[in-house]
């Protein structure tokens, strides 16, 4: 089923009028992301931000990306549908949105660390690779 | 039936890679509010999981729930996980019938005595138990039964946990929740007309994953039902302003200001419906412009109307009827004066009825 709302010129318009609604959260978020990174830096802790677990309005979002800003790295993981993940203009405070394979949102989080641990090949997949591997060698003519 | 590849070799034999089994389990402790720390604790925990068998049992219900639950849009992993249980009975969805069926009940209860999982949607007529019978056996005679050899079970739907529909004014089948009748094993509450699918899906994860939930005191796992919608509610905002749509076609409307003077119910009402959302996270009830009418509370169809605010005390409009009553009007006529004491009133106060509300009374 295809729950997805087309998008028209008056969408645009109210996507636009709805990314000034706030509920006032991005500021205590930013001051928590601020003392996440001294964290990371000073005792190399990393820390994980649920998004999904306060209320959080277009508006918020819009004051969070300007805050933290554009960053180098963009990297999408086509994995039951995608996952997004950057770096923001704040190096070191990632964004990652899991989406399901409709496109719709399935959690997001920022994520305060060297290097989000998905983005790293998995000690299994590897495994699974290596194996994969060896079968195809085996299969190639001499 | 029940056998034991664990998910982990489920996931290898379906091409998932950890990477993805990573991504779900992330969504997954999103979706069960537990803190992002302890996501890889659930990935262990769902890796080593053992393969649990499940009766599903349906008795006064709509089936609402049922296809819910099947019609929605699982991630691969979640179906693995519906894949990894062992559904050994669940009469609407199994192609055996009759006494084919209900071998296949008893089968499963013998065989995982004391392990398996009951699954109840619906509620339980107890006036007369022969308003709702499955191959010959009362509802209560079966859930007795199969209740005594579950490990835990869980009250899917607002029938089975509080009564729902059926035990709404005037209740003419007697009708009860599950807790109830069974007093001697854990009962996992998971309300909702219908409960919104992927929270059922991360009751039975959690589950798999680190057994009962922590349950509120009126049984429903915290960790879904733990905040009311009106604090998740993207419209707070404009309820902390002052600012309200006071009809479905005001300005306040068409701006997407709060809807509580429309009755809604999401300050009483505890769900995940404002953070987990509808149709594969889409929208909610109050996104798409209705009031909440708080289905995961109990006897929330006798709470008042839907479209009273929550300010205005319930069986206001029995009380405008009675007056009217009282006041020598024929019993013939009563329904009608009733009908326009609330619209009168309802002008006087600025207050919302609907078609259905003078339905009702007329």
């Amino acid at each position: 089923m295809d729950c997805k709302i087309p998008q028209t010129h008056t969408s645009s318009v109210a996507d636009e009028i709805l990314s000034y609604v706030e509920t006032g959260n991005a500021s205590p978020l930013l001051h928590e992301i601020q003392h996440a990174l001294t964290t990371l830096l000073e005792q190399g802790r990393e820390t994980t931000i649920d998004l999904g677990a306060m209320p959080f309005a277009p508006g918020d979002e819009r004051i969070l990306d300007e805050v933290l800003g554009e960053g180098e790295v963009y990297a999408t993981i086509t994995i039951m549908g995608e996952s997004k993940i950057r770096e923001t203009g704040t190096p070191g405070v990632w964004r990652i949105d899991h989406f399901d394979e409709n496109g719709e949102y399935q959690s997001r989080f920022i994520e305060i660390t060297f290097m989000p641990d998905i983005l790293k090949t998995q000690h299994e997949d590897a495994e699974q690779g290596l194996k994969d591997l060896r079968e195809r060698i085996t299969t190639l003519k001499p | 039936m029940a056998n034991t590849p664990m998910l982990a070799e489920m996931m290898k034999t379906h091409g998932i890679s950890r990477r993805a089994f990573m991504k779900y389990c992330a969504s997954l402790t999103s979706l069960m509010a537990l803190s992002p720390a302890l996501a890889p604790r659930v990935a262990e925990a769902l890796e080593n999981a053992p393969r649990p068998s499940v009766i599903w049992l349906s008795f006064q219900e709509c089936t609402g729930c049922t296809e819910a639950i099947t019609r929605s849009h699982a991630p691969t992993i979640e179906d693995l996980i519906f894949n990894a249980v062992s559904l050994d009975y669940h009469h609407t969805l199994q192609a055996a019938s009759g006494h084919a069926a209900e071998e296949a009940r008893e089968h499963a209860m013998k065989q995982h005595y004391g392990k398996y999982i009951l699954i109840v949607d619906g509620s339980i007529p107890i006036k007369d138990p022969g308003y709702s019978c499955i191959a010959g056996i009362s509802n209560l005679d079966m859930l007795k039964e199969t209740a005594a050899g579950a490990a835990a079970i869980v009250s899917v739907g607002t029938c089975a946990a509080y009564g729902g529909v059926g035990h709404a004014d005037p209740n003419p089948t007697g009708a009860v929740a599950v807790s109830e009748i069974i007093k001697d094993k854990p009962i996992i509450n998971v309300p909702g007309c219908p409960p919104i699918p992927v929270v059922m899906t991360g009751v039975l994860a959690h589950f798999l994953s680190f057994g009962i939930p922590e349950l509120d005191e009126l049984g429903r796992p915290k960790a879904f039902y733990g905040n009311s919608i009106h604090d998740r509610c993207y419209r707070r905002p404009f309820y902390d302003k002052g600012q309200f749509a006071e009809g479905f076609d005001d300005e306040g409307a068409r701006e997407g200001w709060c809807l509580y003077k429309l009755g809604c119910k999401g300050p009483t009402t505890k769900s995940a419906c404002a953070t987990v959302k509808w149709n594969n996270g889409v929208s909610f009830p109050i996104e798409a412009g209705h009031p909440c009418l708080g289905c995961t509370e109990p006897d929330f169809w006798d709470n008042g109307g839907f479209y009273k605010p929550l300010s205005v005390p319930a069986g206001d409009y029995r009380d405008a009827g009675l007056a009217a009553v009282a006041g020598g009007a024929a019993l013939g006529a009563a329904s009608a004066l009733l009908a326009k004491a609330g619209k009168t009133k309802a002008a006087q106060a600025h207050e919302t009825v609907d078609a259905h509300d003078l339905e009702k009374s007329s």
